[in-house]
């Protein structure tokens, strides 16, 4: 072992018992969390003892057997999706579709993807939408829906605000959180401009029942609570070569999903001959989610 | 060695004076304790259910207590930024501002510390922050940059203070080569301070109301406002209580610099107001849910209003030579200034930077009880610290100041023409 770790395990057990016992109330911290190093940071060995405990952890807790992979990016491969509005209808099947695929906390209520209603009338204006229109049938005369969930950015304000690097974008472009780091300050929070970006503000809860056991480490893994986290194209999936969920259960087919640097994929297909906005061009922060009419 | 005996009887005597007092004291410390305790009770509460004990939620992710934090920031910064005026205008209790400030701005620091460990969803985690241990995201996290000057700014404020009251109860002159270059160098801290943490807001290109540019020299125009006046208290207070020695009149010059500090915040508000009222883009929601409210949503309307109110009648108070200089309007200006930036700069800069939110949502934010309990406490903590270290630096400075009243009789300044009252 390096002297540094040894220096810095002593430390952090120095750091650990004092916590400890100030945080009393916390009996989430577990031994893998509290001791570890940033995900950017482990060592192949380190990962895969991480991996390990983490299932037994979550299988224990779950009543079933739970997978933790960590899958990474693959070369040549960055992930982009393209939204048809005009064929959205607004069901939220993805916001289900989501919860249940990324073990989303059910109470506290978190959602990755909000549909926003908006007026026909007034375009695409955020001031005059509504996150919680609730009729008996959808579509309604007179609206559209435009589903928000991370937006996977380019220059993404979140990662440059995380002042302890718990977030960061991979090389497949998807804008990942090591739950183990975040320390919970919320800082991403306030600069993403998309409301992305959900909060643990008690112990998530996920019925075992429904709890999905195919999880990847920095996608949909059980999260603590004190901790951020967001849509991450489902990671699990989509390295896997399948679809996202919502990209599955969308009734429509309005949600498309590919690989922007393969020329014959939809969603480059679409950016080819489709005309694409993103929402907030205006703040530069290059989204790899476009919008499409369709 | 000598050194060790000289701290050891450095430590006792602190010790001493911190532990004797009158009936007031002890009354106030007390006070304290009880506050302390208030806050250690919601803090066990709210770590035990997470931060859904308070009214904060995904719409509104920051509240009070990072409200509580930049303000503190400013009165931290602005403490020691009274070092200049009693330069300029030549007080000659200038070590003795020096030195309470300083321990002001040490109290303030140590608020701020625990205003945002309060507001962390990971408290354990907190020494991913430290940097070599942790991974400190520096230089792109404006929160990064923050940690690293409060710290920097709590180092340098104490090793001045430790070493000034340290020669003064050993009594010897604190030599000028040594600490002048620090308290130098406290000042562009304290500005540094200041500054980063208002960037920490302005660098949010996602909101508008803090994406201003006009927000640091705002930051800092309300700190001269908020910072010195508990210091204009504190004096008088000392003066009332203890043999310690300040002019009336450095007491109304600082007023009088108050007031223009105010102007200049009032002036660089109506500055914003007037861009987003005239220009009337959809950034304007933001003003006007601060100041008119939007719909049924009205929550923090009459507070603002107060602040505004607070803020204009201290300047006029300040302003004006006879107000400032009787006790009673003098008094009142500075509880009325330090009310007004404590809530424009307070929930007046967090709530309405976050609401509506990013989509457009409008959740209302209030505190819960266990907020303000926590806050309760933290003040506490604060002020706890603040009346220790004043307990143990007064007795240091005035016996300093007497034998150098002895060493140099006809020195004749006018400030020893006061006499003041007794312990």
């Amino acid at each position: 072992m390096k002297p540094e770790l040894t220096r810095r395990t002593f430390l952090c057990t120095l750091a650990g018992c004092a916590a400890a016992a100030a945080t009393g109330g916390c009996g989430d911290i577990t031994h893998t969390s509290f001791f570890r190093d940033n995900f950017r940071d482990l060592e192949k060995e380190e990962l895969q003892q991480i991996l390990a405990e983490l299932e037994r952890e979550h299988s224990k807790t779950y009543g079933k057997q739970v997978t933790v992979g960590a899958a990474q990016a693959q070369p040549g491969v960055e992930f982009g999706y393209a939204l048809d509005l005009s064929r959205c209808v607004g069901c939220r099947r993805c916001v289900y579709g989501c919860v249940e695929e990324n073990n989303q906390s059910r109470d506290p209520q978190i959602h990755w993807i909000r549909v926003l209603e908006m007026e026909q009338e007034k375009g695409i204006d955020f001031h005059h939408a509504d996150a919680y229109y609730d009729p008996e049938t959808v579509p309604e005369a007179g609206k559209f829906y435009v589903p928000v969930a991370c937006q996977q950015c380019r220059n993404a304000p979140c990662v440059k605000s995380c002042p302890v690097g718990a977030t960061w974008q991979e090389d497949d472009g998807i804008v990942v959180i090591d739950y183990d780091w975040c320390i919970g300050c919320r800082c991403c929070m306030s600069a993403c401009p998309y409301g992305a970006r959900h909060f643990n503000w008690a112990t998530p809860d996920v019925p075992a029942e429904e709890m999905n056991p195919d999880t990847h480490i920095l996608g949909n893994r059980p999260r603590m609570k004190g901790v951020v986290e967001k849509c991450t194209f489902c990671v699990h999936r989509v390295r896997e070569g399948k679809y996202p969920r919502c990209v599955e259960v969308c009734p429509v087919g309005a949600r498309k999903f590919g690989n922007l640097l393969d020329p014959q994929s939809e969603v480059r297909q679409i950016l080819e001959h489709k005309r694409v906005v993103t929402l907030k061009s205006e703040l530069n922060t290059r989204p790899r989610f476009y919008y499409f009419f369709g | 060695m000598p050194i060790l005996q000289d701290l050891n009887a450095f430590a006792r005597h602190s010790l001493r004076s911190a532990t004797r007092g009158n009936r007031l004291y002890w009354l106030w410390m007390g006070l304290l304790g009880i506050c302390i305790g208030v806050g250690i009770f919601s803090y066990l509460e709210q770590l035990d259910g997470g931060l859904i004990r308070t009214a904060m939620r995904d719409p509104v992710s920051w509240g009070f207590y990072i409200g509580n934090f930049t303000f503190l920031v400013g009165v931290a910064a602005a403490a020691v930024l009274l070092v200049i005026p009693a330069y300029v205008y030549h007080w000659k209790p200038i070590k003795e501002v020096v030195i309470l400030g300083e321990l002001l701005a040490i109290s303030a620091i140590v608020m701020c510390a625990l205003f945002v460990l309060v507001d962390v969803g990971r408290p354990d985690r907190v020494w991913h922050l430290m940097p070599g241990l942790g991974r400190l995201n520096v230089p792109s996290s404006l929160l990064g940059w923050d940690v690293l000057v409060l710290n920097a700014y709590l180092i340098l404020n104490f090793v001045i203070v430790s070493y000034l009251l340290f020669s003064m109860f050993k009594g010897r002159k604190p030599r000028t080569a040594i600490f002048m270059p620090l308290v130098l160098l406290s000042i562009p801290a304290a500005v540094g301070i200041h500054t980063v943490t208002a960037f920490l807001y302005n660098g949010f290109a996602g909101r508008p109301f803090w994406n201003a540019s006009i927000l640091a020299p705002r930051f800092i125009a309300s700190a001269f406002c908020s910072g010195p006046a508990v210091l204009l208290i504190l004096m008088q207070l000392l003066r009332r209580f203890t043999r310690f020695e300040i002019q009336s009149s450095a007491i109304w010059k600082v007023a009088e610099l108050m007031a223009y500090a105010m102007f200049l915040n009032l002036f660089l508000h109506g500055a914003e107001v007037f861009k987003e009222y005239y220009s009337d883009t959809e950034h304007l929601v933001h003003m006007q849910y601060m100041f008119q409210g939007i719909g049924e949503h009205r929550a923090i309307v009459p507070y603002m209003w107060l602040s505004v109110f607070c803020s204009i009648t201290a300047f006029l108070l300040f302003l004006i030579p006879k107000t400032r200089r009787n006790p009673v309007t003098l008094n009142l200006g500075c509880v009325l200034i330090f009310s007004g930036v404590y809530i424009e700069k307070g929930m007046g800069l967090v709530i309405p930077g976050l609401t509506p939110d990013t989509l457009g949502e409008i959740y209302e934010y209030f505190p819960t009880w266990i907020e303000i309990g926590v806050a309760v406490g933290v003040f506490g903590i604060g002020a706890f610290i603040f009346t220790v270290l004043v307990k143990i630096a007064t007795p240091i400075m005035l016996r300093a100041s007497a034998g150098e009243a002895s060493a140099e009789p006809g020195s004749g300044q006018p400030h020893r023409q006061r006499t003041t009252g007794q312990d």
